[in-house]
């Protein structure tokens, strides 16, 4: 008896006979044209007219059915207009790299702003912990978000890395502002009062 | 059970030994006997399986990274990834294609939309209260969710009314998003 292969949509990942429910159909439809024609023509046709006819012979009836269309539309349109947001709140968000001393000859790197980008802060710490070999931790910062800290002067490795993990994501736009304070701070003791770094 | 589930509710991960690992599968033919000519492809004898302990009592039982089943209290449950192997091993019903969309948002099922033209129930005797079913769709072949009879499909017929089906796991749910990595 051999097992199912039930096909998984690429876009919202239900068997693909569910993407109308999934509030993503428009997308889901494109995907399965690309990637499964045949089961597109069956279900989806070559006119999209046809197809809330063919879903309208189901049992609930007619009005039910209309309704339940006008239902799914809506949650399409959310959909995407979360999406929009959710996206348009990334591309306005940035993650700081802040250089920190810790004595006078050590320091440690400090990344916060992880959140928005749905990047796993526990597994980037493990992940950088064995890369540079080195202590990493997720503290809360003064403004009481997580960030990830990097002990040792490893700045731009964690700069490049941040980097290949956002354009992974699709996120290349996104900027990522290294801050020194470790420098600063050093001047800071010569010319200028403490403080003043810290509104950058 | 998987509302609010997130990878922080995850507290132990562990290794199940090939001894229990062997119950384990027992157990599971047992509660579903039509396994039997699957299992050793579902899972196979060299393979290790993990078990995640959650909050709220739950136990995820994982091989190669994907969650084929879990238990909160003694009953095994697959997941619907699981279901989705090997549909005919579990007990199922159908509802019709206007419940569909209160399924997905994580309702528990109401008997009329098991007992409408689109919905199927079992003939008699049919499944006893407390059984765990696997919940198809109108004109769908894959199962959407898995859930518990909170009666028996006779009186589902018979009473109509009320909650039929508590919900357990849908598609859509943390459960199913849930990647091990
Ligand atoms: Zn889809």
């Amino acid at each position: 008896m051999p097992l199912t292969n039930v096909i998984y949509c690429g876009v919202c990942d239900f068997p693909a006979e569910y993407c109308e429910f999934s509030g993503k159909f428009k997308r889901c439809k494109a995907w399965l044209q690309e990637n499964h024609p045949e089961l597109y023509t069956k279900w989806y046709g070559d006119v999209t007219e046809d197809v809330s006819k063919q879903l309208a012979e189901s049992s609930i009836g007619d009005e039910r059915e209309e309704k339940l269309e006008k239902a799914l539309e809506k949650l399409e349109r959310k959909q995407q207009a979360r999406e929009e947001r959710e996206l348009a709140k990334k591309l306005s968000s940035k993650v700081v790299i802040r250089r920190e001393a810790r004595t006078k000859r050590k320091c440690m790197i400090a990344i916060s702003g992880l959140e928005v980008f749905e990047i796993d802060m526990k597994k980037l710490s493990k992940t950088f912990a064995s890369k540079f070999a080195t202590g990493c931790s997720i503290s809360k910062n003064a403004e009481k978000k997580e960030e990830v800290i990097v002990q040792g002067d490893l700045a731009d490795e964690v700069e490049a890395y941040i980097h290949s993990l956002l354009e992974e994501k699709g996120m290349k736009e996104v900027k990522v502002e290294v801050i020194d304070a470790a420098k600063k701070k050093k001047k800071a003791e010569t010319t200028t009062t403490p403080g003043s770094e810290n509104k950058k | 059970m998987f509302r609010k589930f997130t990878r922080e509710d995850i507290h132990t991960r562990s290794n199940v030994k090939s001894s229990i690992q062997r119950n384990l599968k027992a157990k599971l033919l047992a509660q579903y006997p039509k396994l039997e000519e699957v299992i050793d492809e579902i899972i196979p004898k060299k393979a290790q399986i993990e078990l995640y302990k959650c909050e709220g009592k739950i136990q995820l039982y994982l091989v190669n990274g994907e969650v084929l089943f879990f238990q909160n209290f003694d009953e095994l449950i697959p997941s619907l990834r699981f279901v989705h192997k090997f549909p005919e091993a579990f007990p199922t019903v159908q509802v019709d294609r206007g419940a569909i969309k209160f399924v997905l948002a994580g309702s528990n099922i109401m008997c009329p939309g098991l007992t409408s033209p689109g919905a199927k129930l079992p003939e008699a005797p049919g499944f006893e209260k407390d059984t765990i079913v696997v919940i198809n769709a109108e004109n769908k072949e894959t199962a959407m969710a898995v859930g518990k009879l909170l009666m028996s499909t006779e009186e589902i017929k018979e009473i109509n009314k009320g909650h039929g089906v508590e919900m357990i796991h849908h598609l859509g749910d943390p459960l199913w998003t849930f990647s091990a990595d």
